[in-house]
Parts: C-alpha cells; sequence; structure tokens
C-alpha cells in the first residue's frame, strides 16, 4: 500500500500552492476583464443572472487598450525591461569574478569568503536599501567625503536619481548572482582549464574557451534570478530612484493602492506575467539540468 | 593550485567594500547622537541614545510583535508543507501533477512580489465574498500568503539535501528488519533535520522582511515592522532605524557565523570518526 501514502505526502502541498498560488493568478485574469466601479470591491461581476435568469457574461478588453494606448504603460514597461537588464550585466560583470575568486580560493578562506555574502542575503533588503539612502543625501556620508577631500564644492544630486535605483538593484542582487555561479564554477573541472594552459593557451585564452563556456549554465541560471524580480520592482525606485522612476511595478502599486483601480492593476500583472514567463520556464529547465547534471 | 591574478583579488575586494560599507555606516550612525543622521557629533557620541528610543516607540514595538506572530507560524506552517514537497519532488520519480508542483514551488522564488501580492489579495477578496472566509484580512491572511511564497525556499533546501543522501543506509535499515515509518525517523529525518533547519530560518526571515507582499494582504490593523519602517523611511531617514538596523545586523551576524561555526565542527568530528 505505497501508493496512498505516497499521494498523502504531495496532496497537501500541492493543494496548497493550487489554492494560493494557481488560482489567484486566474482571478486576476478575470478581475482584469471587469470593469472598475466605486464599490467595495471595486469592480463588476463578470457573471450576472440577468432578469430573465439567463447567464450574462461581460468581458471588458478595455483595460487591456487602455494599457497599449496610453504612453505611460508602455513606457514604464519598456524602462522596467532595460533598467533590469542594465542591473543583470553590471551584477553578472561584478558577480563573476567574485564567484570565481571565492571557487579558486582555498578551502578555509573559501568558507569565510562565503559566509560574508550570505549574512546580507539574510540581513533585510529593506535596511540594507535604506543604508544608500544615508549615503547618497546631499548631506549625506559620500558628499561629506567628497566636500572634505575638496573634490567638488557644491554637494552632487545623487538620491533619487536613475543612478541611485541602478546602485541599490545591483547592491541588493549581487548575493542572487554570486551564489549560483559559485555553486556552478565550484562543481567544475579544473583539470580542463589545466590542460588548455598545457596546451600552449594564454590564461585569459583558457578562461574564454574553456571556463566561460563551461559556466554557461550558471551565468544563465543568476541572471534569471536577477532579471525577472528586478522587472517588478517596487521598492528601490520607490526608496532611491525617486518620483520619476517609472517602473512597472510601481504603476501596480499605485493603481491599486492610490487610484484603487484594480481592473487595471490586474491587467498590468497579467501583461507582465505574460512577459515574464518564458524567463521563469527557462529558469526551471535550467534547474532541472543542473540537478540532472549534479548527481 | 590558488593562483589568484591581481585581477581576481581586487574585484573581490571591491565587491565585499561595495556589500559591506554600506553596512558599516548605518552601524556607525547609529551611535551618533546628531539627529542629523549623517553628521557626526563628536561632543555626545558615541551613544546608546537611539536604542533607548527604538524600544520607547510604541508603533515600532506593536508592529515588530505581529511581524514575529506572522513570522513564527509562517516559518512552522511553511516548513511543514515544504518538507513534504522537497521530500516527493526527489523520492517519488513519477506521480501525477509532479512537473505542476515543480513549477510551483520553483516560480515563487523568481515572482516579482507585486504580482503574488496582487494576487493573492484579490484571491481572498473574492474567497470572502462567495464564501464569507476569510472574513476581511489580517494577520491570518498575511500568514497565509507568506506560507506560500516561504514554503518554496523550504522546498528547494529540503530537495536538494535529499538528492545527496546515501539511500543505501535506508536500505540497511530496510534490510534489518526497520518498519518504514521507524526507517524515516530514525534514518531519514536526522540527516534531513539541518535542512529542514535551515529551511525554517530561511521561511522565519523572508516573512520578518517581507514588505511588499504583507502591504498587500494585511488589514487595517495589522502592519508589520517593515511596513512601518517603509512609511518611516519615505519621510526621511531617522537615527531610530540606525539602531534597529544595528540590531538586526547584529542577531544574523552571531546566528550565521555560529551556525557555520557548528556545521564546520561537525563536519570535522564526522571526517575524523569515519576517517
Amino acid at each position: 500500500m505505497r501508493l496512498p501514502a505516497r499521494a498523502l505526502v504531495v496532496a497537501l502541498p500541492y493543494l496548497w500552492l493550487l489554492l494560493f498560488f494557481a488560482v489567484p493568478f486566474l482571478i486576476v485574469l478575470k478581475i482584469s476583464l471587469s470593469d472598475v466601479e466605486l464599490a467595495i470591491p471595486p469592480y463588476k461581476p463578470l457573471l450576472t443572472w440577468t432578469a430573465q435568469h439567463v447567464l450574462q457574461i461581460r468581458l471588458d478588453l478595455q483595460n487591456y487598450g487602455f494599457l497599449f494606448t496610453d504612453h505611460l504603460y508602455i513606457d514604464a514597461f519598456l524602462n522596467s525591461i532595460r533598467v533590469a537588464l542594465v542591473s543583470t550585466v553590471i551584477c553578472l560583470l561584478i558577480g563573476y569574478p567574485m564567484a570565481y575568486g571565492i571557487a579558486r580560493a582555498r578551502a578555509k578562506t573559501r568558507n569565510v569568503l562565503l559566509l560574508l555574502v550570505v549574512l546580507p542575503f539574510w540581513t533585510s533588503q529593506l535596511l540594507r536599501v535604506y543604508a544608500w539612502i544615508g549615503l547618497f543625501k546631499a548631506n549625506g556620508v559620500i558628499n561629506a567625503i567628497l566636500l572634505h577631500l575638496g573634490l567638488i564644492r557644491a554637494p552632487l544630486t545623487m538620491l533619487f536619481t536613475p543612478f541611485a535605483m541602478y546602485v541599490g538593484i545591483v547592491y541588493s542582487y549581487l548575493p542572487f548572482v554570486i551564489l549560483p555561479l559559485y555553486a556552478n564554477l565550484e562543481k567544475m573541472d579544473w583539470q580542463l582549464v589545466e590542460a588548455a594552459l598545457d596546451l600552449g593557451c594564454r590564461p585569459w585564452q583558457a578562461f574564454l574557451k574553456v571556463t566561460l563556456p563551461l559556466s554557461r549554465n550558471g551565468i544563465l541560471a543568476a541572471s534569471m534570478l536577477v532579471f525577472i524580480p528586478a522587472v517588478g520592482e517596487y521598492v528601490i525606485p520607490t526608496l532611491l530612484g525617486g518620483p520619476n522612476a517609472l517602473m512597472i511595478g510601481r504603476i501596480l502599486w499605485d493603481e491599486f493602492f492610490a487610484n484603487r483601480d484594480w481592473p487595471v492593476a490586474s491587467a498590468v500583472a497579467i501583461v507582465m506575467l505574460l512577459l515574464l514567463v518564458p524567463f521563469m520556464m527557462w529558469y526551471q529547465r535550467l534547474q532541472a539540468r543542473e540537478a540532472g547534471a549534479g548527481s | 593550485m590558488s593562483r589568484r591574478p591581481l585581477f581576481v583579488v581586487s574585484c573581490l575586494a571591491f565587491g565585499y567594500a561595495f556589500l559591506y560599507l554600506p553596512i558599516a555606516s548605518m552601524v556607525v550612525f547609529s551611535f551618533n547622537a546628531s539627529q542629523l543622521v549623517t553628521v557626526w557629533d563628536s561632543a555626545h557620541s558615541p551613544t546608546l541614545h537611539w536604542f533607548a528610543a527604538l524600544f520607547q516607540d510604541q508603533e515600532m514595538l506593536g508592529a515588530a510583535w505581529i511581524s514575529l506572530k506572522v513570522g513564527l507560524i509562517n516559518a512552522t506552517g511553511a516548513t511543514i508543507l515544504g518538507t513534504l514537497a522537497g521530500y516527493g519532488l526527489a523520492r517519488f520519480e513519477k506521480f501525477r501533477g509532479r512537473f505542476t508542483l515543480n513549477a510551483m514551488t520553483t516560480a515563487p522564488l523568481v515572482m516579482p512580489e507585486v504580482i503574488t501580492g496582487l494576487s493573492l489579495l484579490l484571491m481572498f477578496v473574492a474567497l470572502d465574498q462567495s464564501i464569507g472566509w476569510p472574513a476581511g484580512r489580517g494577520v491570518g491572511t498575511m500568514i497565509m500568503a507568506h506560507m506560500t511564497f516561504s514554503m518554496a525556499y523550504v522546498t528547494v533546501v529540503v530537495r536538494s539535501r535529499m538528492a545527496t543522501f546515501d539511500r543505501s543506509l535506508e536500505e540497511a535499515a530496510m534490510d534489518l528488519g526497520a518498519r518504514p515509518v521507524k526507517v524515516f525517523f530514525v534514518i531519514t529525518l536526522p540527516i534531513v533535520l539541518p535542512a529542514i533547519l535551515a529551511g525554517w530560518l530561511l521561511a522565519f526571515t523572508l516573512s520578518w522582511d517581507d514588505l511588499v507582499i504583507s502591504s498587500f494582504t494585511s488589514g487595517p490593523s495589522s502592519s508589520t515592522l517593515p511596513m512601518v519602517v517603509f512609511s518611516k523611511v519615505r519621510l526621511g531617514v531617522s537615527p531610530e532605524i540606525n539602531a534597529l538596523a544595528t540590531l538586526t545586523i547584529g542577531t544574523v551576524a552571531l546566528l550565521v557565523t555560529g551556525a557555520s561555526l557548528w556545521i564546520a565542527r561537525r563536519d570535522a568530528a564526522r571526517t575524523v570518526a569515519t576517517g
């Protein structure tokens, strides 16, 4: 009688996720197709019984039409994708050499270095983003140091600029890049690199021809871990990017909380989801491949 | 083997400075007497004034209590669900719904929080309207929302531990006549336990730090600590929050360092015992 026991083990988490993770998306889809109304909750039902006891369905695509005609939404989507893409590349440029250095370090040093990457990961992201406000402010630490050194005469405007937002995103997501890259590089067969060196490759050639192609899966997985959540980022653009930072996560938040327009907020969520689902599926395939290669 | 080019070493130095300088500046300024957060008042500093102020701030204390409640219940629930899912995915090669379960435990790891938050809230509202449960929103809905995303992390941790598990230990116990339930409690559970504990801590931390999903799913009188911090930070920098950050970082550093020392010692003991 193994089958019922097995079914019981997976049934509980399965049903939980079905109810709280999968079904909610259908509800978002439903509400994105309904009309906004001044009521609680602020939308009209899709299905209504008319006086003749006929089930009437009203689908309203107006919310989506709105998204594709108003420049605010299109610009926010494009800007979010650009910000996420640039942040991913910067994260990789800083994170890859770090992961490489950690993977090649001696066992004892390696544990300490890894611990130092994991530590910020356990600390509140909100507080770590807040730290940058203190550094970037007009009378903040960076300006104070630069003024003291005589490098600038007047304080630089850093807070509430795209620059501050990029720093915040790269800073928050850097551990998410280093850890998968390290896991990938640590498993690598370094004898292949030595063979390339023995056969006359220069170190940088060996890196480009052997190490980099072998860490391809790690690079892709790390990129997905930054890119996908960064597209919908809300906290960092709000705290560091200032009122002009046009990101789609903020638009969704404002439509929901400030304008109380649940149907448009839902439509924004559905479009964002459609955009990101291919990347999520790609990430899942990469994870499955890594797990298969590991065992 | 450890030929480390200057370039890699300087990248490491730059990277760690980037990771730690902002944290260090928060810690330093939490002991600063000046109300102007970033101007050092050398006459009256260092001081514990802001720590005292933090512990007298009723709004912060109340929010911390709610966060603690949500975090503890969430961590326990998410650990049970995540352990079951991680065990099932690692052990059962094929079952109906494996693909869906796998997708539903991977997607929350990368899903933008605004989407998860909005969809959960709309779901709670729809449930409330149609079956009257959960009535209104508050701590309960927040716990359900937190369990949904943090169980995915527990699943990953438990599953990867199960993947590196030496199954011959279980088989040996079975051959010696132990029943499957006994094998699970005597062999499997002790080996997977560190992963389950790590998953519990991870689930607690994720819940304790969450702002976006909590904002969507909480009710009028159930603001969590991150929600109060966020509303204060939006109004400007406050020295109290530096003190809170110092406490958080201190606790995390102690726990993480302690845990890794414990694991290192245990591994060393095991190497001595087996080798």
